[in-house]
């Protein structure tokens, strides 16, 4: 069985939805503090939703000086699947770990809705069971969503597939549309959206399971 | 010595800032008019013990590039300022 860290930051608050969609998919699912400086014998992690460090001075500005994000960094050089979703993405931007950086909204709005994504590569640990093309919706929630890089990060974006997911409809101001991007050797990966309220049609929509799914078994694939 | 120095951090050039654009776009109605262009962004204040003020702006210049500012996105500047 998978084992799957969740790394919770002061701040963070979807770390036990995470951790819950991991155990539905039948892996197991560990808190690990940001003063930990180990991640333990996990297969993946999860950086989740949330305000870490009250998002002071900028999302994920500060969560990146935390302990645990130096054992993050060693696990992410070494191949292992890293996942940031929504404040967890921008943490990972902030630490380097993915290219760009996220802004405000455009419209300065706090945006909590549905949104329709298109798969765009497959070439990541989170994106490897979909289909390119594919639609998935899940939600957004979210106020510095929107997907900012320079012209020559784009450009490696794009040739290396690294745009994993794109909106249907632009709801943030994302450049091309943008909802998650990879590393280059697709094994961190940082969407806006989050899947992990995406796991029943009961809660309006399964759609976040395909790429949990490919997430969590994602190390096997690795090794 | 203590040296004060402000530390300013303003989006590139280039980069949408959705805040001024709306504090631009603000301004008419309060009739403000002739404001050509808005950028919104940060100050800090710090008051730091150095040798010199050289040093004193090296090391604010140093914080706000590494923690203060996102390189992707933001610029950061530092300058002396008279102290209180």
């Amino acid at each position: 069985m998978a084992r799957i860290g969740v790394v919770v930051f002061p701040g963070s608050n979807c770390e036990y939805d995470a951790a819950r969609a991991v155990e539905e998919l039948g892996a197991s699912a560990e808190f690990i503090f940001h003063s930990s400086t180990s991640l333990g014998d996990v297969d993946g992690v999860i950086l989740p939703g949330g305000f870490a460090h009250g998002d002071y001075l900028r999302p994920g500005a500060l969560a990146r000086f935390s302990p645990v994000m130096d054992a993050v960094a060693a696990f992410a050089a070494e191949g292992g699947p890293v996942l940031g979703i929504c404040n967890g993405f921008q943490v990972l931007t902030e630490a380097g770990l993915l290219p760009g950086a996220l802004q405000k909204n455009r419209g300065l709005t706090f945006l909590c809705q549905p949104t329709t994504l298109v798969v765009s590569s497959t070439h990541s640990v989170l994106t490897r069971a979909a289909q390119v093309g594919a639609r998935l919706v899940v939600p957004i929630n979210h106020f510095s969503g929107a997907y900012t890089c320079d012209d020559t990060t784009y450009a490696s974006l794009v040739d290396h597939g690294q745009i994993v997911l794109r909106y249907q409809d632009n709801p943030n101001g994302s450049r091309d549309d943008i909802a998650g991007v990879a590393n280059e050797a697709g094994n961190v990966v940082g969407l806006m959206p989050h899947p992990e309220r995406a796991m029943s049609t009961l809660l309006g929509s399964a759609d976040g399971r395909v790429l949990l799914e490919g997430f969590v078994s994602a190390r096997e694939i690795v090794h | 010595m203590n040296y004060s120095v402000v530390v300013e951090v303003t989006l590139r050039v280039g980069i949408a800032d959705p805040e001024g654009a709306t504090i631009e776009r603000a301004l008419p109605a309060l009739g403000f008019n002739g404001v050509r262009s808005v950028r919104a962004g940060k100050m800090f204040r710090f008051d730091i013990e150095a040798e010199s003020s050289d040093e004193a702006l090296t090391s604010a210049q140093s914080l706000a590039e590494r923690l203060l500012s996102n390189p992707v996105i933001e610029d950061a500047t530092a300058r002396l300022v008279e102290g209180r």
